[in-house]
């Protein structure tokens, strides 16, 4: 089976829907709150100067998360 | 009469909820701690159309009443009418985005659950426009049943709107409790908006993303931070000078009409030395602090410092800090109390705390002439070279101070919270220099008010130990000497000598408890007996022996009192601000114990060590 691929995986403008994550439960509810449900499109917009963090824009909001995190979240 | 209608203001982070409070409250508004935790708690007066009073609780921001985080617990417990120094409000000034309305009446919709009235306010609808988002409010309004207000809030547009609705009887919104997890309220608010939100499919480049194309690039956005650091730190150290001067100057001039009016004695002596220099020496902090303000404030207003934060993070992660403790942090090096002010921009109260407790470690600018005087006294013959260098020396060991202990604080300290870091990059927006203004004004006033008060006692306390018991001698350095801070100074000269201390430079740590650079005008009084120039105290610091015969300012002291200096907790308004704004002496007392315990280990390491070289 291949490894699902993450949110940190996308290209700057690439689109994709949003899976399943693998965070603690705080740090997954909040998210979720925020709008990071299954079936979500997601768009990496850019990365950080350093790398870290990722920029996404998420339903019209833009969010940064780090790779760490986003390496835990997993597109269809 | 009836009491005022009690409004809440209610929404995410970086909705616009202070710029929507600033122009419902204007000048008329209250800030405090919720008692208990270190949540900041504001309230406000405004009218209504008809002229009646009513009261705005903003509330922390919050994603969810799902509470996570200190802040959203005290929002969650207010607005359940839970929180015993907090009434239920009458009515929900819910603030929502019109970039992304889902996520914002994901909070709305459990408002509105609460059975409490309610009032959508839909912000940023310009912003949402220019990227092709239109919202049908009409619609929404038949639909909840209740008012829903498109405004700009920081162009004041919308407001009169706003006004006809506070203006109403509150009533409670048309919504059936959504029942499930949360992707069933993700599932009922779409139902909601259905029909109501227009989004254009056409790519488009907003003005946002033009500036972050510079703003975040990965060249040009450093050299535009470090070209406003720059700004910042010129304005700070050069222009700040100006006002400075003239806040000297005025206290300088009103202590010498009292020397004029009054009979010397001690009453006078207790108003010139102790109140008036006390205050004065608080009061001139107050343009340092109003410039860092103005720049953050605008900074924060253009959305400009969630970049900051974005570029800076992972130079911060390392040691357990977020990008968001970056300007803070950077802030302290000109002053630390401005510093830990700003702590407040940081939604998590364990980074808050982290930050508050390692940012008087920054070389603030107190320590500058503490640092010029004990630097000439080390190289009496070095080059301007030699001395910048030793300066330098002391900037990066307040660096490498900084994030140790910022490590060490992050291993030890519980966490109470999800470490997740989330940073939310709001298109940007013009100024708005009024809210701007606001806010340097609050913080102007919180300064002066709860800095001031404390420190004019310490103050008072600090010039009766170097006052009395009173000598017969004339001589300011006789009388000092057998002062209680004398006698304090010889008391600790056993604990200080292996750091090569002698009880004179005992005198002028005990007095400079109270802020840094006051070491150097008590050197003056000391050695010279009354004010004098600074080099002429030099010459005499310089020849000045110990028993033996050597030079008591030799190397090793020297370096001994300046590493002494890089981490000693010694600036009383600090500690009251520390005090202000974690709302607990616990955490004044260790930021006071572990610097200055640092700093006696830290001093005696470089006496003993530098023992072997020099």
């Amino acid at each position: 089976m291949n490894e699902p691929r993450h949110i940190g995986q996308l290209a700057d403008g690439e689109e994709a829907q949003l899976g399943g994550m693998d965070l603690p439960e705080a740090a997954g509810d909040r998210l979720r709150e925020m709008g990071l449900l299954p079936g979500a499109t997601v768009r990496l917009i850019r990365r950080a100067p350093l790398g870290c963090p990722i920029e996404f824009e998420l339903g019209g909001s833009r969010l940064a998360l780090r790779r760490a995190d986003a390496a835990q979240i997993f597109v269809r | 009469m009836s009491s005022p209608r009690t409004f809440a203001l209610v929404g995410n982070p970086n909705t616009g909820k202070t710029t929507l409070f600033n122009a419902l409250t204007g000048l008329r508004q209250k800030v405090a701690n919720y008692p208990g935790v270190t949540v900041e708690k504001k309230t406000g007066t405004g009218r209504n159309r008809h002229g009646e009073a009513f009261t705005v609780i903003d509330l922390p921001g919050a994603y969810s009443l799902d509470a996570k985080s200190p802040d959203e617990e005290v929002t969650r417990a207010v607005l359940h009418g839970e929180r015993a120094d907090t009434p239920q409000p009458d009515a929900v000034i819910c603030l929502v985005d019109a970039g992304n309305l889902e996520r914002h009446l994901y909070l709305a919709t459990q408002v509105m659950e609460l059975g409490l009235p309610v009032i959508v306010v839909v912000n940023k609808t310009d912003a949402a426009e220019a990227r092709g988002i239109t919202i049908a409010t009409q619609k929404l309004t038949e639909r909840l049943g209740v008012p829903v207000v498109p405004m700009q809030a920081n162009e004041r547009v919308g407001m009169e709107a706003l006004q006809v609705a506070l203006s109403a009887e509150p009533v409670k919104a048309n919504w059936k409790p959504v029942e499930g997890d949360t992707a069933a309220r993700y599932v009922a608010i779409g139902e909601l908006l259905e029909g109501a939100v227009a989004r254009s499919d056409e790519e488009r480049l907003t003005p946002s993303d033009r500036w972050d194309r510079v703003l975040v690039h990965p060249v040009l956005g450093w050299l535009v931070l470090l070209g406003i650091l720059g700004g910042l730190f010129f304005t700070l150290f050069s222009l700040a000078g100006i006002p400075m001067d003239l806040i000297e100057g005025a206290f300088g001039w009103l202590g010498g009409q009292v020397e004029a009016r009054m009979a010397p004695g001690d009453l006078r002596a207790l108003i010139t030395e102790g109140i008036i220099g006390g205050v004065g020496g608080v009061v001139i902090f107050l343009p340092q602090i109003l410039i860092l303000f103005f720049f953050i404030g605008l900074m924060e207003n253009t959305g400009y410092l969630a970049r900051v934060s974005f570029m800076m993070d992972r130079l911060m992660a390392g040691v357990g800090l977020n990008g968001k403790a970056f300007v803070p942090l950077l802030s302290s090096y000109a002053c630390a109390i401005p510093g830990i002010m700003a702590t407040r921009t940081m939604e998590s109260a364990r980074d808050r705390l982290i930050t508050t407790l390692i940012a008087p470690i920054t070389s603030c600018s107190a320590r500058l002439p503490v640092y010029v005087m004990l630097i000439a006294l080390m190289l009496p013959v070095g080059t301007a070279g030699q001395k910048a260098l030793v300066m330098l020396g002391l900037y990066v060991l307040s660096i490498i101070g900084v994030y140790a202990f910022a490590y060490v604080f992050n291993r030890t300290l519980a966490r109470q919270e999800q470490t997740l870091f989330v940073l939310e990059l709001p298109a940007y927006q013009r100024p708005s220099w009024r809210e701007i203004g606001l806010q340097m004004y609050d913080r102007g006033k919180i300064f002066l008010r709860r800095a001031g008060t404390l420190i004019l006692g310490l103050s008072i306390v600090l010039w009766a130990l170097t006052t009395y018991p009173k000598s017969d001698s004339e001589d300011g350095s006789e009388q000092l000497a057998q002062s209680y801070a004398g006698k304090l100074g010889h008391a600790i000269e056993p604990v200080i000598e292996p750091l090569g201390y002698d009880w004179k430079m005992g005198i002028g740590l005990v007095a400079s408890f109270a802020a840094r650079e006051v070491f150097v005008s008590t050197m003056s009084i000391i050695y010279l007996g009354e004010e004098a120039d600074d080099d002429s105290v030099r010459n005499r610091m310089a020849n000045e022996t110990r028993a033996d015969g050597k030079p008591a300012y030799n190397v090793r002291t020297c370096l001994s009192l300046l590493v002494f200096y890089v981490f000693a907790m010694q600036c009383l308004s600090t500690v009251a601000v520390t005090r202000r704004e974690t709302n607990s002496w616990r955490w004044a007392i260790l930021q006071v114990v572990y610097l200055t315990g640092f700093a006696y280990l830290a001093a005696l390491a470089t006496y003993q060590i530098s023992g072997f070289f020099v």
